[in-house]
């Protein structure tokens, strides 16, 4: 295959890129030609040699999110020609070669857009609200030391083949990106899905998901319209099944919730 | 001189973590929240560290450069994790396990570390899946295994080819619930740049926001570093792009010891290199061994021919011929060399003639497509998406590329450096592989530093300080370090250089991978320990780095990584050349079998080098601690 592949032809594009130097100043869109483009690059490749023409003829480079490189981190986070991540499907910005591309292409790049992702510089965006929606509820508490047999608990295969296409959610954000809402569902549905899905998920089921869902609505994302961008965009191609499970969760957790008897003592230590 | 007690405590191999465990000392729980304790990095180790640490009520304060703890890279690891659960019930022990990482190691590594590893690798598994971690699963429910090179039993388990990062989520949402309420402080986007040492003990961090550009110090009663590997010294590696030495570095400025920095582990399967533009070299999991078969054409007049056009016969599928008890299946080592021989006689393939195919046409005859689609699906997309070439009807071709560094910061048996009060956890220390490191044990080694040891051992130090943070900051060696750190990035934003720094680290790159790459030899190092001083004082010469100190500036992000990749790389150079002896994944030309194996010397070289700053252009001090196997002999390795 590869020893019979004839000599790579190189071609130029231009790379129209948002650029905004600080969230206070007002960004706006400069062309960068790019030439001697080889189509196995990776994308943020060549913004790697765009920067460093840029840095040797004086002017600052493009800052844009990145850093594992395979896919996996969920560092990288713009768009590019519209679509977050860009063109292919079930791959991060950081995963589009240049053979995606055409001599002569205008390229845009932007950053993720969303209310709740305020721009930091160029393309890079500030996604702690995911973690602050994590803190308030994504995780089954397990104590340290407290576990038994892992054998001990049984999960059939389906369930946990199902619970891991859940959990392979790498946080980039391009769901909310891609959503007219700026909605976070897909992301908050994955991880609900997945503890929800486990035996061991079960006993916060409830509280999680509903203390989920409550912060991502206080941290300014929308909610869900049924239009499925969200998984359309997504990396890791995450199905927006999960997130009819979710409205599941939540609807049969706020009603027990207001049902639920509650202990006298709930919160008191022994 | 350094003063290097590795306290391995005394009484039988198999009994000294428990012994140890009930000798130490301890804070009761009343006191521990006067103690604050910093933890820079939050992959496994740091992760899994700090959400421990303050399960147990201590203040923790976590730092993390990148914008969330989720995506440290351990996230990437790919194939698995051991635990000697015996699930198979095909003879696994913890002794087996200890056995196989100690002789993996090549009789580099500390007995009772490697012991101590192996006792709480149940755990671990049993810790993960109680997080819910989903764990591959049988039909009936139970976990699945996987095997993994240099063992002959089935005890690596694994979630798809993404194990690192399920482990990983695991970990950040321990984190995340400390985080939660309120236990622990996390620091996204910030960077340690300096270590502060108090009367000797390690008492705070300097850290910069690199979102704002802010530097600002930290005090508190221990620090605890787990910043992962150092291998993007060589520029391409599968590391994230941002890993860095930076952290451990500076400690090393400060007073830790480095022990066995040359002690480098390059990965057998990852992509060839395709151009010069190239930032990263990805991995193909080792858990394809598991079913591929590795070969080269016999005949060199072969390498540009199709490979389906070479006929069975021709085809030498060298690691089962000349490994025919551990097959695909040898260690990284061991294997990365074997394809470097192949290449260096000419039978390499691809375009560079830097390849070696890696086959599943026997396991998709023997399984079934859709079956091999479900093991390894997700590397075989992978592998198109980077080479636009489908595996599953043509062989992959792979070559060695940089995956992991045994080396790191000196610290004994309690993870705690020389400099009292400093810990080092995770990758960021030498002390679990030896010279070489096992598939699936990197992420054993973080996890077990910190969710079972660092939560024991860190009181034994506690207990004998008095909590006295709090005031710290205010002291001159906290101002004097944060002004050290101010100076030079202000003295890299002002260089009238001309040069970006992704030059530099390219060409450091070059001069590692030829030099003190998959084999070694005292010409070369010594040759590489000319051109690095060179590159250095080009570097400050001629690095230009552009934009201001108050924003995010990522080329000086960078290009205060690289400084520090350059002094490494020296130290790495020199440390190469003392060790007069090959082993594991230091690999001397000078030391090997007529057939190519490593040849060690342990009457001159069985101990540890652990390197000690002696001041700016000063050579370093190189300590020695010798290491005193008692339980096993250390005998040549061999996997024929």
């Amino acid at each position: 295959m590869v020893a019979s592949t004839p000599a790579k032809k190189l071609f130029s594009v231009t790379l129209r890129v948002w650029r905004q130097a600080s969230p206070a100043q007002p960004g706006k869109f400069v062309d960068y030609p790019a030439h001697n483009v080889s189509p196995d690059m990776s994308f943020l490749e060549l913004l790697d040699v765009v920067n460093d023409g840029l840095t040797v003829s004086n002017e600052e480079p493009i800052a844009f999110a990145h850093d594992c490189r395979e896919g996996i981190c969920g560092t990288c986070s713009c768009s590019i020609n519209g679509k977050p991540h860009g063109p292919g499907k079930g791959v991060a910005t950081c995963q589009v070669y240049m053979r995606s591309f055409q001599a002569g292409d205008v390229i845009v790049v932007e950053p993720f857009r969303a209310t709740a992702f305020p721009i930091i510089k160029d393309l890079v965006v500030e996604r702690s609200a995911f973690d602050k929606i994590q803190q308030a509820g994504g995780f089954i508490s397990a104590r340290t030391g407290a576990a038994p047999d892992a054998n001990s608990i049984l999960v059939s295969k389906a369930v946990a083949d199902l619970a891991m296409d859940a959990a392979a959610c790498i946080g980039c954000g391009a769901c909310v990106a891609a959503c007219k809402n700026a909605s976070a569902m897909l992301f908050v549905a994955a991880k609900v899905s997945h503890l929800g899905l486990m035996p061991q998920g079960q006993p916060e089921r409830d509280r999680r998901v509903l203390a989920m869902v409550q912060t991502m609505d206080e941290a300014g994302f929308g909610n869900c319209t049924n239009q499925y961008e969200c998984s359309a965009v997504c990396p890791k191609t995450i199905t927006h099944d999960f997130i009819a499970r979710l409205n599941r969760d939540y609807v049969g957790a706020l009603f027990r919730s207001k049902l639920q008897p509650v202990s006298a003592s709930a919160g008191g230590g022994a | 001189m350094a003063k290097l007690d590795s306290k391995i405590p005394s009484g039988p191999l198999a009994d000294k973590w428990q012994q140890h465990k009930t000798q130490i000392k301890l804070v009761n729980p009343a006191n521990k929240r006067k103690y604050e304790i910093i933890v820079v990095g939050a992959g496994l180790a740091g992760s899994s560290a700090a959400a421990t640490l303050a399960e147990l009520g201590y203040r923790v304060k976590s730092f993390v450069f990148q914008d969330s703890p989720r995506r440290a890279h351990s996230i990437a690891a790919q194939g698995g994790i051991n635990g000697t659960k015996n699930y198979q019930n095909d003879g696994d022990s913890v002794h087996r396990l200890f056995y196989d990482t100690l002789k993996g190691g090549d009789y580099r590594a500390r007995e009772a570390n490697v012991h101590r590893l192996a006792e709480v690798s149940a755990n671990i598994i049993d810790q993960c899946a109680a997080q819910g971690v989903p764990f591959a699963r049988e039909y009936s429910g139970h976990l699945a295994n996987r095997s993994f090179g240099g063992a002959q039993v089935s005890r690596t388990f694994y979630a798809r080819g993404q194990t690192g990062q399920q482990l990983l989520l695991g970990a950040y949402s321990a984190l995340s619930r400390m985080v939660g309420q309120g236990a622990v402080e996390l620091h996204p986007n910030s960077e340690m740049l300096d270590l502060v040492i108090v009367d000797g003990h390690a008492k705070g961090v300097i850290v910069r926001d690199l979102k704002t550009g802010a530097i600002t110090r930290h005090s508190a009663d221990a620090v605890i570093l787990a910043t992962g590997g150092y291998g993007n010294v060589f520029n391409l590696s599968t590391y994230a792009r941002q890993s860095n030495t930076t952290a451990i570095w500076r400690a090393y400025k400060r007073g830790a010891c480095m022990a066995n920095p040359c002690y480098t582990q390059i990965h057998p399967t990852c992509i060839p290199v395709s151009g010069d533009y190239q930032s990263k070299l990805t991995l193909m999991s080792e858990s394809l061994r598991n079913d591929g078969r590795i070969w080269v054409p016999k005949n060199k007049a072969d390498i540009k021919k199709e490979p389906s056009a070479i006929a069975e016969a021709d085809r030498d599928y060298y690691l089962e011929r000349i490994y025919p008890s551990f097959g695909n299946l040898a260690p990284r080592d061991v294997a990365s060399r074997a394809a470097m021989r192949m290449c260096d006689e000419g039978r390499g393939v691809g375009e560079t003639g830097l390849g070696v195919y890696l086959d599943f046409a026997d396991a998709i005859k023997r399984l079934g497509e859709p079956a091999v689609r479900e093991r390894y699906g997700n590397l075989f997309d992978i592998y198109h998406e980077i080479t636009a070439e489908n595996a599953y009807q043509a062989p992959m071709r792979i070559f060695p590329a940089v995956h992991y560094t045994m080396g790191g910061l000196w610290v004994d048996y309690n993870l705690m450096s020389n400099v009292p009060g400093l810990f080092v956890l995770g990758e960021a220390n030498f002390s679990d592989h030896g010279a070489n490191r096992l598939g699936a044990s990197a992420l054993m080694q973080g996890l077990a530093d910190g969710y079972f040891v660092i939560p024991y051992t860190i009181g034994d130090y506690l207990a004998q300080q008095k909590p006295s943070a709090q005031s710290n900051i205010d002291r001159p060696e906290f101002k004097q370090a944060a002004e050290s750190v101010s100076a030079q990035t202000q003295q890299l934003l002002n260089n009238p250089g001309k040069e970006p720094v992704s030059h530099f680290h390219k060409r450091l790159g070059k001069i590692m991978w030829e030099h003190c790459g998959m084999a070694r030899t005292k010409q070369g190092l010594e040759s590489a320990l000319q051109k690095i001083p060179a590159l250095r004082e080009e570097f400050v010469a001629n690095v230009k780095v552009p934009g201001s100190a108050e924003t995010l500036n990522q080329s000086l992000e960078k290009a205060g990584r690289v400084a520090d990749f350059i002094d490494l790389g020296e130290l790495m150079c020199r440390d190469a050349l003392t060790r007069e002896e090959s082993c594991g994944g230091h690999f001397r030309e000078e030391y090997q079998y007529p057939d190519g194996e490593c040849k060690r010397d342990d009457e001159k070289f069985g101990h540890v080098a652990a390197w000690e700053y002696q001041g700016p252009g000063q050579k370093p001090l190189r300590n020695i601690e010798p290491l005193n196997y008692e339980f096993t002999k250390m005998s040549v390795r061999s996997y024929k």
